[in-house]
């Protein structure tokens, strides 16, 4: 008998350096659409450059979450890879996949509880060191 | 040159996540958690600010900035409100991006039919 874990590292793929250069394409990307679509916020709106920042990121997620539910964004996360899970894309996909994948058990239990299945670790971490740093920095400042 | 910044600095991020990913067991979930973990820890000395002014949405869109608005929001009401300004200010920064998601995501659950 084999550990799980054991089996899972076997069928893993062997790392390959085209991996990190789709990795970088697909960040480069990301970043580039959402550059462009600030400076069109900026052009065509009357926001500042740091206020175009919000509306940008909405954009971005709204767009993730419309891939997501026409299934291009899994073809292109298993080419790109960390590219497009590292960006805040990669939020907005979890998010969506886990409301998509448990829509089956209902409004409340199904997609009401599994929105944050995944994301939810990225709150979860994000707050508790926000807050120990937080502490640490509050005493440091004050004192 | 704010494009070449930004293309290059998330570029950058997601090359060290995919070389984790590769090189490890962590998953996709891990990773994003230890980023947003280094992301608290880059607001030290503003650092983080001098990068969103170099890469643009090149430093916005990493879930290392979520890190570094949860941290930059509490440091922010701190100064206001004492010590329960780290309760307070929280999500001062982030809630655009969750509010987002959570309203996208849902419309697209109910719309969209789960393709796998």
């Amino acid at each position: 008998m084999k550990d799980i874990n054991t089996i899972i590292q076997e069928k893993k793929p062997k790392p390959k350096l085209s991996n990190l250069i789709f990795a970088f394409i697909g960040g480069a990307t990301v970043s580039v659409l959402g550059q462009f679509i600030m400076d069109m916020i900026v052009r065509y709106t009357d926001l500042s450059k740091s206020e175009a920042v919000t509306p940008m990121i909405i954009i971005i997620i709204a767009l993730t979450c419309l891939l997501t539910g026409l299934g291009v964004y899994d073809k292109l996360a298993t080419i790109f890879g960390a590219g497009l899970f590292i960006p805040i894309t990669g939020f907005a996909n979890s998010m969506c996949s886990s409301a998509l994948e448990s829509k089956h058990e209902g409004l409340v239990y199904g997609i009401g509880s599994n929105i944050f299945k995944l994301a939810g670790s990225v709150l979860v971490y994000g707050v508790v060191a926000t807050y120990l740093v937080g502490v640490v920095r509050f005493i440091y400042e004050n004192l | 040159m704010t494009y070449i910044y930004g293309a290059i600095y998330c570029g950058l991020i997601c090359v060290i996540g995919q070389f984790i990913y590769d090189h490890t067991k962590l998953t996709a979930g891990h990773i994003t958690s230890i980023f947003v973990v280094i992301g608290t820890l880059l607001d030290f000395g503003d650092l983080y600010d001098k990068l969103l002014v170099l890469c643009g949405a090149g430093a916005s869109l990493p879930i290392t900035s979520f890190g570094h608005s949860l941290i930059h929001g509490t440091m922010f009401e701190t100064q206001g409100n004492g010590f329960l300004g780290i309760f307070m200010g929280m999500f001062n920064l982030t809630t655009p991006g969750i509010t987002a998601a959570i309203i996208f995501s849902f419309i697209v659950a109910l719309i969209f039919k789960p393709k796998s």
